[in-house]
């Protein structure tokens, strides 16, 4: 009770007296700093601290005529969902986050999706890509990605192109969003008659994956579609190589995007990787940074070439900036119509959520890019291979 | 058995543990306490097998992410009620440990420890092939399902609520096992089996009651929890992690107390939650915990109540 | 049918890898009844000694196979009185307790140190390919190295006093102590060995895959399921054990999707230790 009262007495006094008035804004999320997801996380989160940097460094977000900081309030959520909602009822509770940006990977969102929405808070919503969690009667989330449904169908298609009658293998972790991406990509593979070789799930702790690949080689499977997360795609590309299996297109889940693929050498030529944006990209921003000086400032900050964790890091303060910019206002109800609202294109592409009841704060309008790690000069470079309209290069097969 | 103060005490722990929160409108701290609260319940019921019968059982976390699955998917798939779903959750759990118990508690210390680790696993990639559970996707609850309770944020505090009556029977039937003639034998399991087997303890079938027994409770406790989640994964469901911890928590109160495991559990929990939120810890929060687990063991082996005991004899009385 | 066969050869191939993994965790149960709950631990400080001597030090990868012996030797007497010397004789909850204890410092370590990103480290041996199917060098490698490495220890066990000693001391303490075997020597110097095997079979799992400071525990609950298949405390059955999950694994892949493996595998741990609770390579036990 005397904690309330204080808390009263402490929020009349800043309303009272509007010189004193709080000038940052409060934005809260979870970080996987340990555990299987680090890898991924740590790229999402520094994609927002770059953001911060940028904003505060240029004087803050501009609300009604006065500028705001951004303060940043994070936790490591441990790659577990146990404590995600613990954690997000703090940033909500404890640290006042006013607004709120997921935590990384499906799972994890759609638990912390619940607590967003049990306090009526706006949470944009990165890393995480499966579609069930908007069809759940959400009104305050609004997802960055392209869903898991589209994930593999621009490879599908980049495969057709090449062998016209592939035997497919799929082969992905047992992960609610990886299974769901596959669920999706198998029914298209099905209704045009391609050969299913091989329908394989594995743990993402697996790490031999020499069972599954003898067995694709009795399949006779050409193509391999699947993977799931950084470490498992990464030791299967490497054992696909070792093994010589006889595959002539793989294309992986979320591993072969981020930089530390390259490590793997000679084993990630030809790897392709669906993705959500790429430093290639010639997209026109409304606003904020161009893809070039976004990729230059991030490099320089943290020695590594962004992927598109990074960079959804960033968009996702971005937008939210520029809701709130619009807005005029902190108020959730506010910003969150400004976001059902929005249509727009920034660095990361276009951004337009679904209004629809069924479905709130899907994203609809944003494409996804289809890129493949290739040699070059001696030198491995991951060239955007498909759509057609955004390739860089011909792609290997 | 009413005339015991130490029941009442329960009882008015209990009562403040679920209206302080409540009356403070501090919704932190009830996110906190209701952590614990679960971490309580199974390090309590873990406590009837460890404590009582002496038989190490890692593979608890089983029960809990069972009655999970069971309840919500009578919530989702044919529209329960949740209270209703989660006792039956419990009650199918507890059914089922009771099968299981007759054939691994023919199994002895080290060799049934492993042998319930064996059925933890085995049962988590059983739900991760079982389709109608979602498999490795698990099963997602949608906000409607919050309705019969008054909506997402009113069904927060009702399921805090009827997470700590859970507790408390836990407690309550912790001290209840305690003195009856079915704790005695299993006390005397504990001991010695051989020994109380040709002192006439029905062993094989107490051994099998207990084991249903520390079932049932986590079992509905589960599905509350993952009822007040919204979401249940085979990962997080059966995590062999958190099943080893509450073993932690229940050596860190002090086991065969009925006190002492929930104590271990509280502090255990809260001093979890501190590592992980102090900024200049986090990086070593399991190193800080892990020496400190080291330390209870090699010098306070009976735990936080065995060394209350132990240093202030009398307190064995009325501390329990 | 060449594909099972295939399929039956690597699983061999790596189950003398499991197996020696699990001579480890076996031998430090047998002689002083402790299940070594830090055994995943150790397994991953074997994997990231690989690392730091190849991508530090260049050395060659398996030039860190005897380092990783002694150094786990000595990291195993360590180890031993630190955390396990005062558990000797007590109820198994505490030894239990406090090698978890271990295993949570040595973990959250690893995490502050190498975060649980994961490592990879490059070993280049020319692999064999028959018809179609490829079975890489470093699997042969390893397989090699495990089975020579379970030989040594056999003959350090029956063909030398302190093996001998070792052996005394798992029997029956009290009259190995009364023998004047300093018992307490020979408990720490077990240690040591089952530590240095875990820790090799890291350094050789870590030829074979990648790995993050959190891969031990999948390591460790196979060193479980291949110690019950071969008798708890019996090191010459664990080699066994562990080439017997490999055939297992390798059988049952081509008939089955392999999400389904972990369910035959620990239905099979289950049913042998109600079973078989002495393990089914018992024969062997001195």
């Amino acid at each position: 009770m005397r904690k309330a009262f204080y808390l009263l007495a402490a929020s009349m006094l800043f309303a009272a007296s509007p010189a004193f008035a709080q000038d940052t804004i409060t934005i809260g999320f979870t970080a996987s700093q340990t555990g299987a997801l680090n890898n991924d996380s740590t790229a999402q989160m520094r994609g927002i601290e770059l953001w911060r940097d940028d904003v505060n460094g240029k004087g803050g977000i501009k609300v009604g005529g006065k500028s705001y900081n951004i303060k940043l309030v994070t936790y490591d959520d441990e790659s577990q969902n146990t404590r995600v909602q613990q954690l997000y009822t703090r940033l909500i509770t404890q640290d006042k986050a006013q607004f709120l940006i997921s935590p990384y990977s499906s799972g994890l969102v759609a638990t912390a999706a619940i607590i967003s929405e049990q306090y009526g808070k706006v949470m944009i919503t990165t890393g995480g890509a499966l579609e069930k969690t908007y069809k759940l009667g959400n009104k305050n989330l609004f997802q960055l990605y392209t869903g898991s449904s589209q994930y593999l169908t621009g490879a599908l298609q980049a495969l057709k192109e090449k062998n016209p009658k592939p035997h497919i293998a799929f082969v992905y972790e047992d992960d609610p969003f990886s299974k769901a991406v596959v669920q999706a990509v198998r029914d298209t593979a099905k209704k045009r008659g391609d050969v299913v070789a091989a329908d394989e799930s594995y743990a993402g702790s697996t790490t031999d994956f020499s069972p599954v690949i003898n067995k694709m080689i009795s399949a006779k499977a050409d193509a391999l579609l699947g993977g799931g997360h950084y470490a498992d795609g990464a030791t299967l590309a490497r054992q696909l190589h070792e093994q010589k299996a006889a595959v002539k297109w793989v294309t992986l889940l979320v591993a072969p995007d981020s930089q530390k693929f390259a490590e793997l050498g000679d084993s990630a030529i030809g790897i392709s990787v669906p993705s959500q944006w790429e430093p290639q990209a010639a997209f026109k921003p409304d606003f904020g940074p161009t893809v070039a000086a976004f990729t230059q400032a991030f490099t320089d900050k943290y020695k590594i070439a962004p992927a598109y964790h990074a960079a959804g890091g960033y968009a996702a303060g971005l937008i939210l900036q520029h809701a709130i910019e619009k807005a005029g206002s902190t108020d959730p109800v506010q910003v969150a119509a400004q976001l059902n609202a929005m249509d727009v294109t920034t660095f990361f592409g276009r951004t337009k959520f679904s209004n629809d009841s069924k479905e709130h704060g899907l994203q609809v309008g944003h494409d996804m890019v289809l890129a493949q790690w290739q040699k070059k000069d001696g030198k491995l470079v991951k060239e955007v291979i498909w759509p057609k309209a955004a390739k860089t290069a011909d792609a290997l097969y | 058995m009413w005339r015991r103060p130490f029941l009442w005490f329960i009882v008015a722990a209990a009562l403040v543990y679920a209206l302080y929160p409540y009356f403070t409108d501090d919704v932190g701290m009830r996110e906190s306490l209701l952590l614990a609260a679960v971490y309580i319940i199974l390090a309590s019921n873990l406590n009837l097998m460890i404590g009582y019968a002496g038989y190490v059982n890692f593979g608890n976390i089983v029960f809990f992410g069972l009655g999970g699955y069971i309840c919500l998917y009578l919530v989702t798939a044919l529209h329960w009620h949740v209270i209703p779903a989660a006792l039956t959750g419990g009650a199918a759990v507890s059914a089922l440990a009771l099968l299981f118990g007759l054939g691994i508690l023919r199994l002895r210390g080290a060799f049934f420890a492993l042998a319930t680790i064996g059925v933890n696993q085995a049962i988590q990639q059983l739900v991760v092939n079982f389709e109608p559970w979602g498999g490795a996707t698990g099963i997602y609850l949608s906000l409607d399902a919050y309705g019969p309770l008054g909506g997402p944020m009113q069904a927060l505090w009702t399921t805090y609520l009827m997470i700590v009556a859970v507790t408390t029977a836990s407690l309550l039937a912790s001290y209840a096992i305690r003195h009856s003639k079915f704790g005695l034998g299993l006390l005397a399991i504990g001991q010695n089996e051989d020994a109380a087997s040709v002192l006439g303890v029905p062993t094989p079938r107490y051994k099998a009651m207990v084991y249903s027994a520390s079932a049932f409770l986590p079992a509905v406790a589960g599905g509350l929890y993952f009822f007040k989640s919204g979401i249940i994964e085979p990962s997080s469901a059966f995590n062999l992690q958190t099943s080893i911890e509450a073993i932690v928590m229940v050596m860190l109160g002090g086991s065969g107390t009925i006190l002492g495991p929930a104590l271990g559990a509280f502090l255990y929990e809260e001093l979890r939650g501190f590592l992980l939120t102090a900024q200049s810890f986090s990086q070593f929060q399991l190193v800080i915990a892990g020496a400190l687990l080291l330390l209870i063991v090699q010098f306070v082996p009976g735990g936080l109540l065995g060394w209350v005991h132990q240093r202030w004899p009398r307190t064995r009385r009325w501390l329990e | 049918m060449i594909g099972i066969l295939a399929s039956v050869i690597d699983g061999i191939l790596i189950g003398a890898v499991y197996g020696l993994a699990a001579m480890g965790l076996t031998l430090i149960w047998g002689v002083m009844n402790v299940i070594n709950l830090a055994h995943g631990a150790i397994v991953v400080v074997g994997m990231f000694v690989l690392y730091m001597l190849v991508s530090a030090l260049g050395l060659p990868a398996y030039g860190a196979v005897p380092v990783m012996i002694v150094l786990g030797f000595v990291i195993g007497i360590g180890l031993y009185w630190i955390g396990v010397h005062r558990m000797i004789g007590r109820p198994e909850l505490m030894s239990l307790l406090s090698t978890f204890a271990l295993n949570m410092v040595l973990i959250g370590l690893g995490t502050a140190w190498w975060t649980t990103s994961p490592y990879n480290v490059q070993v280049n041996m020319p692999s064999v390919s028959w018809r179609g199917y490829t079975f890489t060098g470093t699997h042969i490698t390893a397989a090699a190295l495990a089975v020579v490495i379970a030989g040594l220890l056999y003959l350090l066990l029956y063909h030398t006093r302190i093996g001998k000693a070792v052996r005394a001391v798992a029997t029956n303490r009290e009259a190995a102590e009364l023998c004047g075997i300093p018992t307490t020597q020979v408990l720490a110097m077990a240690f040591g060995l089952g530590v240095a095997l875990a820790g090799v079979s890291g350094t050789l799992i870590a030829t074979m895959f990648p790995f993050t400071v959190l891969s031990g525990e999948a390591y460790q609950l196979k060193s479980f399921v291949v110690t019950v298949l071969g008798g708890l405390g019996n090191p010459a059955g664990a080699l066994m054990g562990g080439i017997a999950l490999g055939l297992i694994e390798g059988l049952a892949t081509p008939f089955m999707p392999v999400s389904w493996i972990p369910i035959v595998e620990f239905g099979l741990f289950v049913f042998c230790l109600i079973a078989f609770p002495r393990g089914i390579f018992s024969f062997t036990k001195a």
